[in-house]
């Protein structure tokens, strides 16, 4: 398996909308590589043949009856939210000025 | 006041039927003991929210239906403290992150109304590792949690303080939740008793997630019998959790009540003792074996092979769920924002406000989750963790067709110094090999103290293993295991610990009403 690289980490961290300078990142590949290469030896024993498992207790499909149940007022659904207008969560620009 | 906050749940619950006390006295007097442990530099720092107010007025209401001759809860007026990854009403609500400073949840966790139905007094809200991540309680956004043993060392992690807070008096009960052994190693090292139970025992509704398929709410106490009576509270089918087992609880009261584990087959797991385990865990690891076979269970040794990869197996998970559950912390809906200068698109507020708001562990699970779900990679690392879950099951059901319940030490180690693992991450991680596979499973398990190491006099902890469905059988093997011990050591293990501030106890005196605001966090 290949190793972690700082170009990694920088693409990762984008794809994951954290902002990181340039020492966090040569920090980070550090410790990622150090810790990469601890857990990659998973796949030694991940044999084809060998099923996953996703759900430590199988379940199939939870259905509940469909009738109005409880739910949040939108005051209250807004109530954490940095900023809001007319009962909706307000955000900065989606795309750029131009 | 002193004698009361050192009673056990249980017995505290006898004394309020009994009108020997009241509810309001009972919670006034953790408050009180809150007031002169937790707080200031060498404070335990357990609390991040101290909830008095409501707390009292919930006691005060206890009292007046007791009066009444109400029809009670047999724990009602027994006060409770919470670990701050569950959302309340009416008190801030962290997981010990700044991206959730001061925020307030509009709705309580399923286990919270059922405290409340209960009549139980939330004292307050646990410090934890941020989000949950971590071993010590180091990663809080608000500080550490001191272990109550010896102030310079970790309280274990992630529920440092609500163990803490149970090994302190500061509560008799404490909820918490364990993803890789978040409930049994703080246990563990503090000398108390922790629970995860079977995976979908416990409904998760309110609990911020952060690996869902490994996550479960449990009860933190200081007897075995506490533990079973908080869970029987807690437990039973949520329709608000779909993962919430339709299943009957099982007797857990009767079964700690029961006493006897003649005829019974434990196993110790061969993998889960030796190297990398400290000399006076092994020992006093050795002593519970005897004990158990001493009362006519039957020791037998068993083999999960595929243990050693359990915990790169749970480095992968873990931090893959923990990445796509904490991508909603994006400063739209809730929680921090930071707008960096100009006209920013929401892109750049999202980077910003992650930058800011999180701490560096939870950025290296993110950062490691991602990796590990990237296109290219996901077959390596995730599906092979997948697999490796499989294994560990299949090990479980082969080590549970020679044994009833199994047993090991809970954590490797005794509290080491704060400080000492957190720039090692690796270190850390290395903290949780033996409680991790019961996630990776969904089985429960239990920590009780099982005395301290010979090195260090610290607590050790003793593991406990039952299948899934059969969380009855730690509380049976649990109880009959605790009361042997506390006979060899002639009482309870927490009457060795330190007494925390005794120049402050003897000159504030313990009559004293001492305001209680918030001890930890400044919401």
């Amino acid at each position: 398996m290949a190793e972690i690289n700082r170009e990694d980490v920088a693409h990762l961290a984008r794809l994951a909308h954290i902002d990181m300078s340039a020492e966090e990142l040569d920090r980070m590949t550090g410790e990622l590589a150090v810790i990469v290469d601890s857990i990659k030896r998973v796949s030694e024993v991940a044999g084809d043949d060998i099923p996953t498992t996703s759900h430590p207790i199988p379940l199939s499909n939870v259905y509940r009856e469909d009738v109005i149940g409880e739910t949040l007022t939108n005051e209250e659904a807004l109530s954490g939210a940095p900023d809001n207008a007319d009962g909706r969560f307000k955000v900065p620009a989606i795309l750029d000025g131009e | 006041m002193t004698e009361l906050i050192r009673l056990s749940a249980a017995a505290l619950a006898q004394k309020l039927v009994a009108r020997e006390i009241s509810a309001v006295e009972a919670t006034q007097a953790h408050l009180d003991r809150i007031a002169h442990v937790d707080g200031g530099d060498d404070g335990v720092h357990a609390f991040l929210h101290v909830n008095t107010d409501e707390a009292l007025a919930v006691a005060a209401e206890v009292d007046q239906a007791r009066a009444k001759s109400e029809d009670l809860h047999p724990l009602a007026g027994v006060p409770i403290a919470v670990k701050d990854l569950i959302v309340t009403k009416g008190q801030p609500t962290t997981a010990g992150s700044k991206i959730l400073e001061g925020w307030h949840s509009p709705y309580d966790a399923t286990v919270i109304r059922r405290l409340r139905a209960a009549g139980m007094p939330i004292l307050g809200k646990t410090n934890l590792d941020e989000f949950a991540m971590g071993s010590s309680t180091e990663h809080s956004a608000y500080g550490p949690t001191r272990n109550p043993w010896d102030l310079d060392r970790i309280p274990g992690g992630s529920g440092g303080g609500s163990a803490a807070a149970v090994a302190a008096f500061e509560a008799p009960l404490a909820l918490g939740t364990d993803t890789g052994g978040s409930i049994r190693q703080p246990g563990a090292v503090t000398g108390t008793v922790g629970v995860k139970p079977t995976y979908g025992g416990v409904s998760r509704y309110g609990a911020i997630a952060m690996a869902s398929s490994l996550d479960q709410i449990g009860p933190v106490s200081r007897t075995v019998l506490d533990s079973a009576l908080l869970h029987e509270v807690i437990g039973g089918h949520d329709p608000n959790d779909s993962t919430s087992l339709t299943d009957p609880l099982g007797a857990l009261v009767e079964a700690a009540r029961m006493g006897n584990v003649d005829g019974m087959r434990i196993g110790v797991i061969k993998e889960l003792q030796g190297e990398g385990y400290q000399a006076g865990v092994l020992t006093r690891f050795q002593e519970s074996l005897e004990l158990l076979r001493g009362a006519g269970a039957e020791i037998v040794e068993v083999s999960c092979p595929n243990f050693e990869y359990a915990l790169g197996a749970y480095y992968l998970i873990m931090p893959s769920e923990a990445s796509s559950n904490l991508a909603k912390y994006d400063g739209v809906r809730f929680g921090l924002r930071v707008v960096p200068d100009g006209a920013p698109t929401i892109e750049r507020v999202m980077g910003a406000t992650r930058a800011a708001g999180f701490g560096d562990e939870v950025k290296r699970r993110i950062i490691l989750g991602t990796y590990a779900l990237s296109a290219g990679y996901y077959d390596a690392y995730y599906g092979s963790a997948q697999k490796v879950r499989t294994l560990i099951q299949r090990d479980f059901d082969a080590a549970f067709k020679q044994a009833d319940v199994l047993i090991s030490p809970t954590s490797p180690t005794t509290a080491f110094k704060l400080g000492e693992k957190l720039d090692d991450p690796l270190a850390m991680y290395l903290n949780d090999v033996a409680t991790i596979p019961a996630n990776m499973a969904g089985i429960p398990g239990l920590s009780l103290p099982g005395g301290l190491a010979d090195e260090d006099g610290l607590p050790v902890g003793i593991q406990l293993l039952a299948p899934a469905r059969q969380d009855a059988r730690l509380y049976r093997v649990g109880a009959v295991l605790e009361s042997l011990l506390e006979a060899s050591w002639g009482g309870p293990l927490l009457d060795r610990a330190p007494e925390l501030r005794p120049d402050a106890l003897r000159s504030g005196g313990t009559a004293d009403r001492v305001e209680t605001s918030t001890a930890g966090g400044t919401n």
